[in-house]
């Protein structure tokens, strides 16, 4: 390994299934310098830097970085403390409903830094990069440029030796993408012997950097000195020499792309006009009182920085949104009052290409055909006409999703324009797509403005495509700062470069906008050394954990709320819903005797709390009907002749109909009018012979224990709280993992030195709190609301409850561990937790009656105990003495699932 | 004219997306076959392998034929167990009945003394606890009837019950719970499937896309209630044919056509709550939260899981705006008891109100979801 080589690595590869993204790599990376890596989206630029850092798993080659083998988990684990990795993705790794100075802190915490030495280094990094006066700001609310500067300081807080950087600067305006640069020259002043590996998209910032890589499908082009790639390719530009080392077959369709001048026009009315725009969104102005005029044929450009409200003005035009103030117009109609004549004028483009994509490029094609009312005949000529005319006959047949980025950017543009729309609008429809694509796509917006007189209105951030329109206007935090043609633009400031003339409107407006930052000129903080080394567990890592997740939880309403209130919420309807009573039963009778006898008998059964009387019944066919509409549920048939015949002392048959559409129902009923059958003969016999004479042999003493007044309220509710406390805290556990793994920010968990069991329990403690404080609630509303008496002591059930807990987020986090995306982990924990709590662990059937799998299951989940002991202490009054059995084999649980969850656990992306 | 053509085409486009989702289009195979086999067949309600101990102190023939007639299915095997091990037990929770036959029983029984037979019941496990007290005292009675046939004169009771059931003449519990899942399914489904397909055309960003084409709210919505509910539509005909007649072997009372109409309108009520959640969720995870705090008790409270007429009357009350409610008895009192239109119209009436208001107000809070959208 060459000793000035920071990272050196040997014959990588790397496939996602079936794609190949690194494909025999074989790279040394100089040590101390700022090493650049270019080429579009998608060539394998973040999946090589993820590797270096160790958070992407090496599928095979070798990769040596800083001095050891990235393959060996104990080499990782020590330079860990020495790297930093900022993702690609404005503030992917960072915590949104988090303020500005908590981020930071939660990252001091990871690398375990004390309060104290946190608090200086956080202070210094802010001052030096302009952040101080944010820091309670959330991070949800900053600009683009401020979020990556926060992402930089979280980088930096351990000082690495070598920090890696993903795309930093895409999408963030030019002043704050200045300063990121001069940031982070500063600090390698400081530290010459860092070294910076850097992914990029724009060649204008990679000619400053010291040594690159330019790759192209996950393989190296070319490497060395931006000098030296140039005199290699003999151009003058990096973009033109980016082509060049393409491969032959790549680039023989590209030609330089030419802008034909604007012909003259006949001014008519202009095709878009907008007078004081302005939207508001609660207290956060996204586009601020602006002007423009577009004229017809024209292609206006809109460039400004990621979140500078370039969409936010596009869609007040195309009259998605309403505007808070202002007015726009097209073709001279208010663009409120958007009539759907209006909309077929208009031809729009959203941000990221919104296709259908599961369906087919010739489908995707007719559908918009069909739904701009083109006539039925016409179809087919237009679909077949837009794809010779965008080059889509070799993909006509595919789903939109497969196709490649730039394939799927010209399909959106045929959907746009299927309809010959006068006015194209397109919100940054280039970017993520290679220069070539991007040129061709260019090709196809000139000949469509100059050729047919299209007026189009496209928004980008790259500053070489805005030179390419007619005019501009420069966007900055809802204004425009400046609009004309860009070399007037240019002219104006005296600049070289429209970049430059951005960042000269730019430093104007800051005078009197704090959005923009200034650079401080405090300088950046250095430390000696590495003040802790990565130890085996520690306690502090484990709480920056489990601080921020309480912090996120409670910013996060929707699961604030289900964590707190679900649980209350669900017991209340299962308390009244899940009714193992019936009373109340529709009852009705056919008396056919009409004695005071048969009057006698059916009094006896409607006086019960169990039947309410209905209107007497009169014919069959009225029983048969009335049963059948369920207004009747038990209907009692009483023979002519009743009372002569017990007088007589003849025997009589009474004729029941119950209801047997629910089963249960229908049984109980069944024994309900048994029994008061045999009490009636029993009164009556005590009435005939004066005493109390019984037909049975011997007396049978049904003594109902725990639950005298066999209230199913008393039974469920103890049962219900375990099922609950499973229910959710699983659930919330579970998706709290996986979000991280949806959201990006499980990098942080890879990147830095946090353990698994260090995660993994920091990610419990919070929910293993909520719940309890949600037992607490259950408790209460048990005892205050349903009136189900406590009768055991409430100490041990909190005790049970809580090793309960601790064990059900512990499912939550083994789920985790076997899904990617929350509505997976929702779904698969909801379905387990509530099937094996239901059916296996005794809230209906005690699993002492189940057999087979169903018994081993019920053995096997801690409901099953938790069940036990609730219902012992809530009914029977039950002692830890008692059901110390259940407490042991409950408590067993725990340790069980976390070392499963650590197992099944990765610490890196595979 | 053009609008329902534009209701017909983005209803096709939704359909054609259905297909492509390998998840949801195997969730609905699964929920309308397998779920509905799974939930019929397993453990019922009924009195299932309950387990039961006896303390013996008689030690005589009458109390061992007693103790032998307990077997399975109802009951485990009986577990011998002395007097003071009783509390024990029922608090460990491993007996759920423990029957005391006290000393000289059978003799007293013969001298026509009376003795008493003391049956402790666990009445916290609702489920066993009623059912099997009856069954225990019957099965007890029978056994003391015949061991005295003819040493006693048999008294026929002066007036004698005769219990028909009607509709489900066995309690054969498939028959109950294979229809119910269905129900239940078709109320879960229809809600999930436009929930989702709403807030998928919004992560795409092909929402904003409909909004500038000539077309209104109300066609994009109806577009996503018609396909959807077609689909649960044709599942729930298609299971209820093969699964529930064929497979299951119960016998559906009542008019297929009229519960499918039934079914019809409650998708539009359902199709409705789907979109209205679709607009309050702004992901898919939290549209599954919201899943289970609206659909649990849309399910748990409209009468197909215990009857309706046990609730607290304010529960009943408040469930009376739950298109679940109405269509739950509908379904019970066509697939069961074989009512006519005659009998249900106003269970159809009141599902197409409530169908109209929801429908109503999920239109209006999309079209303000629009309006503030970031």
């Amino acid at each position: 390994m060459n000793e000035h080589a920071v990272a050196s690595l040997t014959g990588l590869n790397l496939r996602y299934g079936k794609t190949i993204a690194l494909d025999n790599i074989n790279l040394e990376l100089p040590a101390g310098c700022m090493v650049g890596f270019i080429g579009p989206d998608g060539v394998g630029k973040s999946s090589l830097l993820a590797i270096i850092s160790g958070v992407r798993k090496i599928q095979s080659g070798t990769v040596q970085v800083l001095e050891g083998d990235m393959k060996d988990s104990g080499h990782r684990l020590s330079v860990c403390p020495r790297i930093a990795y900022m993702p690609q993705g404005l503030g992917k790794n960072l915590y949104m409903t988090l303020s500005v100075f908590e981020n930071v802190d939660f990252f001091g915490r990871l690398f375990g830094q004390d309060q104290a030495e946190r608090k200086t280094r956080i202070a210094m990094l802010l001052e030096s990069t302009g952040l101080a006066e944010f820091r309670d700001r959330p991070v949800g609310k900053l600009s683009g440029g401020m979020k990556q500067k926060l992402g930089l300081c979280c980088a930096l807080i351990h000082d690495p030796d070598l920090l890696i950087l993903d795309e930093p600067t895409t999408g963030i305006d030019p002043l704050s993408r200045r300063q990121f640069w001069r940031l982070i020259d500063h600090i390698r002043q400081r530290r010459p012997g860092m070294s910076v590996l850097v992914a990029t998209a724009y060649m204008q910032e990679a000619s400053q950097f010291d040594w690159l890589v330019a790759m192209d499908e996950g393989r190296v082009l070319a490497t060395g000195s931006p000098a030296a790639l140039l005199e290699k390719t003999g151009t003058d530009n990096l973009d033109a020499a980016f082509i060049k080392l393409l491969p032959e077959e790549k680039r023989s369709h590209h030609q330089e792309l030419v802008v034909s001048p604007r012909p003259i026009q006949i001014d008519a009315t202009p095709a878009i006009r907008a007078e004081n725009l302005t939207m508001q969104f609660g207290s956060f102005t996204a586009v601020d009182h602006v002007n423009f005029e577009i004229r017809r044929g024209e292609i206006f450009g809109f460039l400004g920085s990621n979140g500078c409200g370039k969409t936010t003005t596009m869609k007040m035009l195309t009259g998605l949104l309403q505007p808070s103030d202002g007015q726009a117009w097209l073709f001279g109609n208010p663009a409120k009052a958007h009539s759907l004549e209006t909309r077929k004028r208009v031809g729009y483009m959203t941000q990221g290409f919104s296709l259908y994509g599961e369906l087919t490029v010739v489908q995707n094609l007719e559908l918009h055909a069909q739904l701009f009312h083109l006539p039925a005949r016409q179809i087919a000529g237009r679909v077949q006409e837009m794809i010779d005319r965008f080059s889509l006959a070799d993909h006509r047949n595919m789903v939109a999703s497969n196709l490649p980025l730039g394939i799927r950017q010209r399909l959106s543009l045929a959907v746009a324009v299927i309809h010959k729309p006068e006015i194209l609008i397109l919100d940054e429809p280039t970017s993520g797509v290679d220069p070539i694509a991007r040129d061709g796509f260019w090709r196809l917006l000139v000949d469509l403005s100059r050729n047919d007189g299209v007026t189009i209105f496209i928004s980008t951030h790259f500053m070489n495509e805005g030179e390419r329109c007619d005019r501009i206007s420069l966007m900055h935090a809802g204004r425009v700062l400046a609009c004309d043609a860009p070399q007037k633009l240019i002219e104006q400031r005296g600049n070289a470069t429209l970049e430059d003339a951005f960042i000269d409107y730019l430093e104007e407006a800051a005078s009197e906008d704090i959005s923009v930052l200034k650079l401080s000129t405090a300088s950046v903080p250095v430390s000696a050394g590495h003040a802790v080394l990565s130890s085996k567990f520690s306690l502090r890592r484990l709480f920056g954990y489990a601080y921020r997740e309480l912090l996120e939880v409670m910013r996060d309403p929707v699961r604030l709320v289900f964590s707190l209130l679900g649980s209350v919420l669900l017991m209340m309807m299962m308390g009244y819903g899940i009714s193992m009573d019936v009373d109340d039963m529709q009852f009705a009778v056919l008396d056919r005797d009409q004695t005071p006898e048969s009057r006698d008998y059916i009094q006896n059964i409607a006086g019960s709390r169990y039947f309410t009387m209905r209107p007497d019944i009169k014919s069959n066919s009225e029983l048969d009907l009335r049963m059948a509409s369920g207004e009747v549920s038990v209907a009692m048939e009483i023979p002519p002749d009743f009372g002569k015949d017990i007088q007589r002392g003849k025997p009589v048959e009474i004729g029941v109909w119950v209801d047997g559409a629910m089963p249960f129902r229908g049984e109980t009923i069944l024994g309900y009018v048994q029994g008061m059958h045999y009490g009636y003969l029993a009164q009556l016999a005590k009435q005939k012979y004066g005493k109390a004479v019984s037909m049975a042999p011997a007396n049978i003493e049904m003594r109902y224990r725990y639950n005298q007044d066999f209230k199913s309220l008393y039974a469920m509710v103890p049962a219900v709280i375990p099922l609950l406390l499973v229910f959710i805290p699983a659930i919330l556990t579970a998706v709290g993992v996986v979000r991280e793994k949806e959201l990006g920010s499980i990098t942080n968990f890879y990147a830095t030195p946090v353990t698994r069991l260090e995660f993994l329990l920091g990610k419990q403690l919070p929910y293993i709190g909520v719940s309890m404080l949600s037992y607490f609630g259950l408790v209460a509303l048990s005892i205050y609301i349903f009136g189900v008496p406590l009768k055991g002591s409430l100490l041990t059930l909190t005790f049970a409850a809580f090793i309960f807990v601790t064990a059900t987020t512990g499912i939550g986090l083994l789920m985790s561990a076997f899904t990617k995306t929350q509505v997976a982990a929702l779904g698969a924990t909801a379905i387990t937790t509530m099937l094996i709590t239901v059916s296996f662990s005794g809230l209906t059937n005690p699993v002492s009656s189940l057999s087979g799998a169903g018994a081993v299951i019920g053995h096997l989940f801690p409901a099953t105990y938790f069940l036990n002991i609730s219902r012992g202490i809530f009914t029977k009054a039950l002692e830890f003495k008692d059901l110390y059995v259940d407490f042991m084999a409950l408590a067993a649980f725990i340790p069980v699932l976390i070392m499963l969850s650590v197992i099944f656990l990765s610490k890196q992306e595979k | 004219m053009q609008r329902l053509q534009n209701i017909y085409r983005l209803g096709i486009k939704e359909l054609r997306s259905l297909l492509h989702d390998r998840i949801l289009f195997i969730l609905i195979i699964w929920a309308f076959s397998g779920a509905i086999y799974v939930v019929s067949t397993a453990a019922s309600q009924e009195l299932h392998n309950a387990p039961i101990a006896f303390a013996d102190e008689d030690q005589s023939v009458l109390s061992s034929r007693i103790i032998n007639a307990f077997y399975g299915p109802y009951f485990k095997q009986p577990v011998m167990i002395s007097n003071a091990e009783i509390d024990q037990g029922l608090d460990a929770g491993i007996y759920t009945f423990v029957v005391n036959i006290p000393p000289d029983f059978e003799r007293d029984v013969v001298a026509g003394r009376r003795p008493d037979i003391q049956v402790n019941i666990d009445a916290t496990r609702m489920s066993q606890a009623f059912i099997g007290a009856s069954y225990i005292q019957n099965i007890t009675n029978s056994e003391i009837a015949t061991f005295l046939k003819g040493s006693r004169p048999e008294s026929e009771p002066l007036i004698s019950l005769v219990p028909h059931v009607k509709f489900n003449p066995n309690l054969e519990s498939t028959w109950f719970a294979s229809i119910m899942e269905l129900i239940n399914n078709i109320t879960v489904l229809s809600i999930i499937l436009t929930g989702a397909a709403l807030i998928r055309e919004r992560e795409h960003g092909t929402l904003e896309h409909l909004m500038v084409m000539p077309l209104n709210v109300p066609e994009i919505i109806l577009a996503k209630v018609w396909s959807m509910g077609l689909v649960v539509l044709i599942a729930s005909w298609l299971s209820l044919q093969l699964m529930v007649k064929i497979v299951l072997q119960v016998p559906v009372q009542g008019s297929v056509s009229l519960f499918m109409c039934g079914t019809l309108l409650h998708l539009l009520a359902t199709t409705s709550i789907g979109v209205f959640m679709g607009t309050v969720a702004r992901n898919m995870p939290q549209l599954g939260l919201l899943m289970i705090l609206i659909v649990l008790p849309l399910q748990m409270l409209s009468g197909g899981v215990t009857p309706k007429e046990s609730m607290p009357e304010f529960v009943q009350l408040i469930m009376q705006i739950a298109p679940t409610t109405h269509f739950v008895s509908m379904a019970q009192a066509i697939l069961y008891r074989g009512a006519g239109f005659n009998v249900v119209w106003l269970s159809f009436i009141a599902v197409f109100v409530i169908a109209l208001v929801f429908f109503a107000m999920s239109l209006a809070l999309f079209r303000r979801s629009l309006a503030s959208a970031e």
